[in-house]
């Protein structure tokens, strides 16, 4: 069997809604094994960018190739979580039912039990540090909860790339810290690539090895030293940019007049910091 | 408590044929609308399976005006009118909620113009009464074949899409990433939704077959932990709403001698107190413990 050191490769990627070019050029590449962070303001293109990966997004130009493989040549090696899913406290699924459910959601019939099945649901649940609560209704778990259990749902499938969707947005300090180890824990025993996307990279920052910054419809890449400089961050944004570290944190700072800053920045006020 | 029961079981009761006929058609479509209910409700499509009721009454009442059996006449509408929603494809709530508000309010002046014509034209003063609120006593036994084979339809189906259907009614992108053709999977649940209305408008009315659809699932819903335990007991209120409404509705003959009070004003009154007391030991109150149930808990 073939061993391809590229996990994935996006190559020339352009994306359009009608009306608006969401993503132009995005070419970028990683290492199996590496665990990037996909960065970039709210409405900046990175579950379009995902949803690509997915093949579920038609492309107006471009090319993905996952595994060596090329998109559209089935996509059971990847696993994805979506954004935040508003589960009803009335729905009547347990924890565990929406984990086998990453496994079984798309065959016909009824379900039948099957011990084989219910250890590799115990498997995931232990994975992701989820059997206390796995008894019970998806709706009533916290959002840290939440997220182990689709992190589960999307683990049972065995994928070698995994995609998570803003996967920290709305949680707290502590559950923000616990999914972040989680992340990297689970990259490692499960030998599999992670491309997580935030709208801020700081919670990322002692995880992450690569990094794919996205703003004004393109992309910048490397290792995150590399792209999160000054000079990057400023040809990116076509503006110019500081870029400030301490205390082990990221300041990412445009300084003008209100009217002067591109509105691809005032976007990204989660990190970016704007100084009139 | 002999005399217990010759007071609920009123004499005639079990060897009357109406009574037969209303008890097969009416849990049919109580048992159709629970399996259908309860994905109808996780996915938000109440409001839809509403409008696909009141559509469908515009073919109850051309079917009075045509003399063909109001099944019909239902199904009919409540097919092209599921057809239109989905044609008109909608995806985002609000605007979905304004096309179904919209598709209904068309159905019901179809129907009102229909029940007009049938005043005038065929002096059936009684159709409006029958086509919105049901009569199920006077449903024809010979209808029984059809109701019990769209029925079972339904229930297979349901059983043979089951995972993908529970899956995309979950969320949509979950469901894209596993291959499952979310289009499809709501397409068909559009269908069989129709088949429930149809059943229960006939049972119930076309206005009222919503309480048959949603109740018992709702109520099914505050009490269950899994989805297809959730489904069971859906159908199981059904049918019991359903039946005992039926009786009391036999009953009621002896209260106000000489006419009988209406069959769906019982089974929805059940439904409520059901739905009710399914709420009662409530989340309000007990913060973060989950609603999970005493009845049913695995």
């Amino acid at each position: 069997m073939r061993n391809i050191d590229e996990m994935l490769i996006v190559d020339q990627l352009s994306v359009a809604f009608p009306g608006r070019q969401v993503l132009t050029d995005v070419s970028f590449t990683l290492q199996r094994g590496a665990f990037c962070g996909l960065i970039g303001a709210n409405g900046s293109g990175k579950t379009t960018l995902l949803r690509s990966i997915l093949g579920i997004q038609p492309l107006s130009a471009g090319q993905i190739r996952i595994d060596g493989v090329s998109r559209g040549n089935g996509f059971g090696s990847v696993g994805y979580v979506p954004q935040k899913i508003q589960f009803d406290p009335d729905m009547p699924l347990r924890a565990l039912d929406l984990v086998e459910l990453g496994l079984t959601g798309h065959k016909l019939g009824l379900p039948l039990p099957s011990k084989a099945r219910t250890r590799l649901v115990d498997e995931m649940l232990a994975a992701v540090d989820a059997q206390n609560f796995a008894d019970q209704r998806i709706g009533n778990l916290s959002g840290g909860q939440q997220q182990r259990i689709l992190i589960a749902h999307a683990l049972i499938r065995r994928p070698k790339l995994l995609l998570l969707d803003e996967p920290l947005a709305n949680l707290d300090i502590r559950a923000t810290a616990e999914i972040v180890s989680l992340l990297r824990k689970v990259a490692s025993e499960h030998d599999i690539t992670v491309l997580v996307s935030a709208h801020d990279m700081n919670p990322l920052l002692g995880a992450m090895d690569r990094i794919v910054y996205l703003a004004n419809g393109r992309a910048a890449s490397g290792r995150t030293d590399e792209v999160v400089r000054t000079e990057v961050l400023s040809a990116l944004y076509g503006y110019h940019i500081d870029v400030i570290r301490v205390h082990g944190r990221v300041l990412v700072i445009a300084a003008g007049a209100a009217n002067e800053i591109p509105a691809a920045i005032e976007q990204h006020t989660a990190h970016v910091t704007v100084i009139p | 408590m002999n005399y217990l029961i010759a007071v609920i079981f009123q004499p005639g009761f079990f060897v009357s044929g109406p009574v037969h006929t209303a008890m097969i058609i009416g849990g049919g479509a109580a048992i159709v609308s629970a399996w259908i209910g309860v994905f109808t409700i996780i996915r938000g499509q109440s409001f839809a399976g509403h409008a696909l009721a009141d559509v469908s009454s515009a073919g109850g009442a051309a079917s009075f005006l045509l003399g063909i059996n109001p099944m019909f006449g239902f199904l009919g509408m409540a097919v092209l009118a599921a057809s239109a929603m989905e044609f008109l494809g909608v995806s985002r709530a609000r605007e979905r909620d304004l096309v179904t508000g919209i598709v209904l309010g068309a159905g019901l002046g179809l129907t009102a113009l229909l029940l007009y014509f049938d005043v005038t034209t065929r002096s059936t003063t009684g159709a409006a009464t029958s086509v919105m609120f049901g009569s199920m006593f006077a449903i024809p036994a010979s209808i029984i074949p059809a109701v019990l084979i769209i029925a079972l339809a339904v229930v297979l189906l349901v059983a043979a899409i089951y995972r993908p259907l529970l899956l995309s009614s979950l969320d949509s992108t979950l469901a894209e990433v596993q291959g499952i053709n979310v289009r499809l999977i709501g397409l068909l649940h559009l269908l069989m939704l129709s088949l429930a209305v149809t059943l229960s408008a006939m049972t119930i009315g076309a206005i009222l077959s919503t309480a048959l659809l949603i109740g018992p699932a709702a109520a099914a819903l505050r009490l269950a932990k899994r989805p297809g335990v959730a489904i069971c007991l859906a159908a199981l209120i059904g049918v019991g709403a359903t039946w005992g409404g039926i009786l009391l509705a036999y009953d009621s003959y002896n209260w106000t001698p000489g006419h009988g009070w209406p069959v769906s004003f019982f089974i929805v009154t059940i439904i409520f107190a059901v739905y009710l007391l399914a709420g009662l030991p409530g989340r309000r109150g007990r913060l973060g413990i989950p609603t999970t149930n005493r009845l049913m808990s695995t």
